[in-house]
């Protein structure tokens, strides 16, 4: 009863979607505030609805309810049980209804928190997500319904691909979801804007809670799949420039470019019509990146379906979505009236050139990324565009950003002084030499390409954080006064210069795990020793394994840094029983922020053993930067201008709050 | 009955999150420039605030008070109509949320779902419900734990083996088969049966090792018909049509009547044998049953097969309506029609084929000549 309940919620949640991108919409054009209102209550209700429909589905593959067909193809009754929860969505199916629920979420949370938004533009934002929530409703109950029964049901699942059964999936659909489904609400509010035919500079503030809020997620979530890609594949590589990660990738880009070029919005009321194109963009690529890793277009982990009328399904979607969005753009575009204007030197202009780099850079990657598609399907010939494009084109690109970052802050709206800047990063400016001659000096010239990264990083890092410095005039005032003043600035500026800052710790870890990274793969039986750099690794033998749904092998090792065991090791070979799946489990240990990397090749008879080892300097800073980016959004998400119910004007007190 | 109360509820919290907005009045939402204006008066105050830091300079700080108190002034038009309307009474819109919404959702739900379904959940169903299916699997799971305490017991693993088979676990039937032949001994049957689970484990493609197997069990029995079947399978397979075909009729002719593997293998062969008079085109591939099918038809009751069979000619039927000059496919069902014992209808599809080819009257005397082979079409 629960299952058919839950489908049933499903039926009904597309049903309210329907009246939700209907009778509100009509309202909105007729000026009718009570069919208006209708849009938050279905919202909500849909949200409500989905959410039931989740958790029956949920409750299938915890109860391992074999006749539902998606159960008996994704999970099995021996699985743990965190396994058997984030199999509901480890399959194509069930993260579809994982999609349409996070998309109800942002529905129903603009419903309930937009108390300060008019009514009209709330009714068109939430009629434009409920459209969006026929379409994949759609999509989900005609072709990829998640509660189809078997009769008679089998006894035993099929289990869920081994390579899926880690914490991982626990983690990174869902931020990715959050992050792809969050940029709806960008294009959402850009939709009816243009249907509204009004965009001004509330609008740019109305929406850049919901964009930052996404970009969040979305940086967690692509993060979280590289850390995963990184000790799951057992390769040690921790970005592939794979379609499918390219198709994550372009819309971060997107909505990066999106969240910069919304502030000049928000502040001159310039870029308007650039800040519309970008949300609509940002959402387009999202679709684009469902539709490639669902149509069967590519082959990966992350291709569920082979299915080809779910591809042409989701390419209607798209089409209809995409095509209809710049269609109305087209029509609309012209008629928004001009902002603000600055010269080409200023805030404005440092936030142009972010933009202009960011969407070239996210046009190489989609070029990277659609062309050997394009190509095989015109000529049947099949290239393969791997990193080394992305290294001579998308690199390149990041530089004059990276170097750029640091000035924009300091520049003055309207009209900047670029050699004032150029002083006040200085310091900056000196580090980042002095990392480089030191560092010539401890490697010699080999390294200059690499140094050259460092320095960037080292440059982005201290000028992000010299803007702080400055503005609380560090050194220049008593600290008392430094500290009276830190705690006085905006959030959004500690967050710009913390998101800035991550961004250069992530690029640190990007050069030095690629310039210093250390490989070897060796053949070791029980009682041998390797060496790596200045580690040495024992190997002392098997340990045997088993688990409900597995059974392996593992072997451990003992780490000594100058004779002294430093750590003991365990990477794992598991042999999964359904399917009959053999996996690799790598061992990681963590010194400082680098790490060593254990995975185990072909085991032969005779205990001879296939080892690969790695020496990843400064490897954990990628994702750790990561996190401090998303730290800086969630603390320019908390800056008070954003903080839910706007604060009106007779709320300020005498003394000057902390924001 | 549970399931469908609780249906009617959801069902009325559904109507009434559209009634329940219709019927009150809407609260008071800010309009559009007001809610502006608010935003620009907070960005004033905000702006105030940094300069009271002397965190922005002063020149920067007029300048952008200018620009959003204009901003503020350019906001004060008025929203359009803002006058009271008389409100109408939504009784169009009332009476579609309470009779729409439940009707389409009990629609679709009728078309998608299968209300006639109790969750099963898989423990409670295996010790409530000792089926006949629930048996194997109880039988299989006492047999593993057996076998995984006495690895050795090839009787153990000989039960095994044909039950993984039926159960398409054929990794398992593999391991099964395997450790069978090494325990008791190479037999034909063995032998065949090995490489039909090591064909069915590949996806219906009959493998080296697979071959070697089934010419192992010819060695013991030359006229062991699994592995003849799997053998002349693969020379198909391999693209050696004639050897195929040889060793099809070969089979057929050999085979005792009541053989169920019987229509499968004449199927193959009918798919492999050239027509008579149309010219050779390699580029062509008939789409016929594939291997899977065939496969498939060996493990199936007679029932079912007839079935299978049964569909594959209304396909094929149904695709000459569209595509009626594919003459190789009119011959096909001719020649499917006849085997089937339905004259009748291979009459008919005659007449069809010659309304349709009309106007291609070369392509008609392919299938006229075929028909006449076959031995219909006569008057």
């Amino acid at each position: 009863m629960i299952v058919e309940l839950g489908h049933y919620a499903l039926v009904l949640a597309l049903v309210l979607a329907l009246v939700g991108g209907t009778v509100p919409f009509f309202g909105a054009l007729r000026g009718d505030e009570r069919l208006m209102s209708v849009a938050s209550t279905t919202a909500v209700a849909q949200f409500v609805f989905l959410a039931l429909s989740f958790a029956a589905l949920t409750y299938a593959y915890v109860a391992s309810d074999f006749s539902v067909q998606n159960v008996a193809e994704n999970s099995h009754s021996l699985k743990p049980l965190l396994y058997k929860v984030t199999g509901v969505w480890g399959n194509h199916e069930g993260s579809m209804l994982l999609w349409v629920l996070i998309l109800a979420l942002f529905g129903a949370l603009v419903a309930l928190f937009s108390e300060n938004l008019p009514l009209k533009l709330k009714a068109l934002v939430l009629s434009v997500q409920a459209w969006i929530g026929v379409a994949f409703l759609l999509f989900i109950l005609v072709s990829s319904n998640p509660f189809l029964r078997l009769d008679p049901a089998p006894f035993e699942g099929r289990d869920l691909n081994p390579l899926l059964q880690d914490i991982g999936l626990a983690i990174h659909p869902p931020l990715l979801y959050l992050g792809y489904v969050g940029c709806s609400i960008s294009f959402a509010f850009a939709i009816a804007a243009l249907i509204d035919g009004r965009i001004d500079a509330a609008w740019a503030r109305w929406v850049r809670p919901w964009t930052l809020t996404a970009w969040c997620f979305l940086t967690l979530g692509i993060s979280m799949g590289s850390y995963w890609a990184y000790y799951e594949l057992g390769w040690g590589g921790w970005w592939f420039w794979d379609p499918v990660e390219n198709s994550s990738f372009m819309p971060w880009l997107a909505a990066t470019a999106l969240l910069h070029s919304a502030i000049v919005m928000e502040k001159r009321e310039a870029l308007k019509i650039w800040t519309i194109l970008l949300a609509i963009l940002t959402f387009s690529l999202s679709l684009l990146g469902t539709f490639l890793v669902r149509s069967g277009v590519l082959t990966s982990v992350h291709a569920f379906a082979t299915d080809p009328t779910r591809g042409i399904f989701i390419l209607i979607i798209l089409c209809v979505f995409v095509g209809g969005a710049f269609a109305l753009f087209a029509t609309r575009a012209g008629t928004l009236s001009q902002g603000g204007l600055f010269a080409p030197i200023s805030r404005e202009g440092a936030l142009v050139l972010n933009n202009l780099l960011l969407t070239a850079a996210c046009a190489t990657v989609l070029v990277g990324t659609l062309y050997p598609l394009a190509l095989e399907a015109l000529t049947g010939e099949k290239i393969s565009v791997g990193a080394p494009f992305f290294d001579m084109t998308f690199g390149p690109m990041m530089v004059p950003l990276i170097i750029a970052v640091p000035f924009g802050p300091f520049l003055a709206w309207k009209r900047g002084d670029i050699v004032a800047a150029g002083q006040r990063l200085l310091f900056a400016f000196g580090a980042a030499m002095a990392a480089v001659i030191i560092g010539l000096a401890l490697m010699g010239t080999p390294a200059a390409l690499a140094l050259f990264g460092v320095a960037l990083a080292i440059w982005l890092m201290v000028g992000s954080l010299s803007e702080i410095a400055f503005r609380i005039k560090l050194g220049r005032a008593s600290l008392g006064e430094s500290w009276r003043r830190g705690a006085g600035l905006p959030r959004s500026a500690w967050g710009t210069a913390v998101a800035h800052f991550g961004l250069g710790v992530t690029v640190l870890g990007v050069v030095a795990a690629t310039a210093w990274n250390s490989e070897t793969i060796v053949t070791l039986k029980p009682g041998e020793v390797m060496s790596i750099g200045d580690r040495t690794l024992t190997m002392d033998g098997f340990v045997p394994l088993s688990a409900s749904n597995y059974t392996g092998t593992g072997v451990r090792f003992t780490v000594r840094e100058g004779g002294n065991v430093v750590a003991t090791m365990e990477p794992e070979k598991r042999l999964y029983t359904v399917p009959n799946t053999p996996t690799t489990e790598a061992a990681i240990k963590t010194f400082g922020f680098s790490q060593l990397y254990v995975s185990l090749g072909d085991v032969s008879a005779d205990g001879a053993t296939v080892v690969r080892v790695y020496w990843k300097t400064l490897v954990t800073l990628i994702w750790l930067g990561t996190l401090v980016m998303t730290a800086g959004g969630v603390l320019s998400l908390s800056d008070r201008r954003l903080r839910v119910g706007a604060p009106k004007p007779s709320r300020r007190s005498v003394a000057v709050p902390a924001e | 009955m549970l399931l469908w109360i609780a249906m009617a509820v959801l069902t009325a919290a559904a109507s009434l999150t559209v009634l329940i907005p219709l019927g009150r009045p809407a609260r008071v939402q800010p309009a559009h420039a007001g809610a502006a204006r608010s935003i620009y008066r907070d960005q004033l105050s905000e702006l105030a605030r940094d300069k009271e830091r002397g965190l922005i300079g002063e020149g920067e700080a007029e300048a952008a008070r200018i620009e959003i108190s204009r901003r503020l002034l350019n906001s004060e038009a008025p929203d359009g109509d803002t006058r009271a309307r008389p409100q109408p009474a939504y009784r169009l819109e009332r009476l579609a949320a309470v009779i729409a919404i439940p009707l389409i959702a009990i629609a679709a739900y009728l078309y998608v779902g299968s209300p006639q379904f109790a969750d099963r959940a898989a423990t409670a169903a295996r010790q409530t419900e000792p089926t006949a299916m629930g048996d194997i699997d109880e039988l299989i799971a006492r047999v593993e734990a057996h076998l995984a305490a006495n690895p050795e017991d090839g009787r153990g693993w000989e039960i095994l083996s044909p039950i993984y088979m039926r159960l398409g676990r054929f990794d398992d039937a593999v391991r099964a088969m395997g450790n069978t032949k090494r325990l008791l001994g190479s037999t034909a049957e063995r032998e065949s049966l090995y490489g039909e689970a090591l064909t069915r484990a590949s996806g219906n493609v009959v493998t080296e090792d697979a071959r070697s197997a089934f010419e192992k069990a010819l060695k013991f029995d030359p006229q062991e018909a699994r592995a003849r079947f799997y053998l002349a399978l693969s020379l198909g397979q391999s693209g050696r049509k004639d050897e195929a075909i040889a060793a099809w009729t070969a089979l057929i002719a050999s085979a005792p009547a009541d053989a169920q593997w019987l229509s499968a293998a004449e199927a193959e062969l009918a798919q492999l044998k050239p027509t008579a008079t149309v010219p050779e085109t390699p580029a062509t591939v008939a789409p016929g049953p594939t291997a899977a099918d065939v496969a498939a038809a060996v493990g199936q009751t007679p029932a079912e097969r007839q079935e299978m069979i049964e569909g594959m000619v209304a396909g094929l039927a149904a695709r000459l309506e569209t595509e009626p000059t594919d003459v190789e496919g009119w011959e096909r069902l001719l020649r499917a029609y006849t085997v089937l014992g339905r004259p009748a209808d291979a009459e008919a599809a005659l007449e069809r084929a010659r309304a349709k080819l009309v106007e291609q009257p070369e392509r008609l005397a392919v299938v006229e000549k075929a028909a006449k082979d076959i031995g219909i079409g006569k008057d």
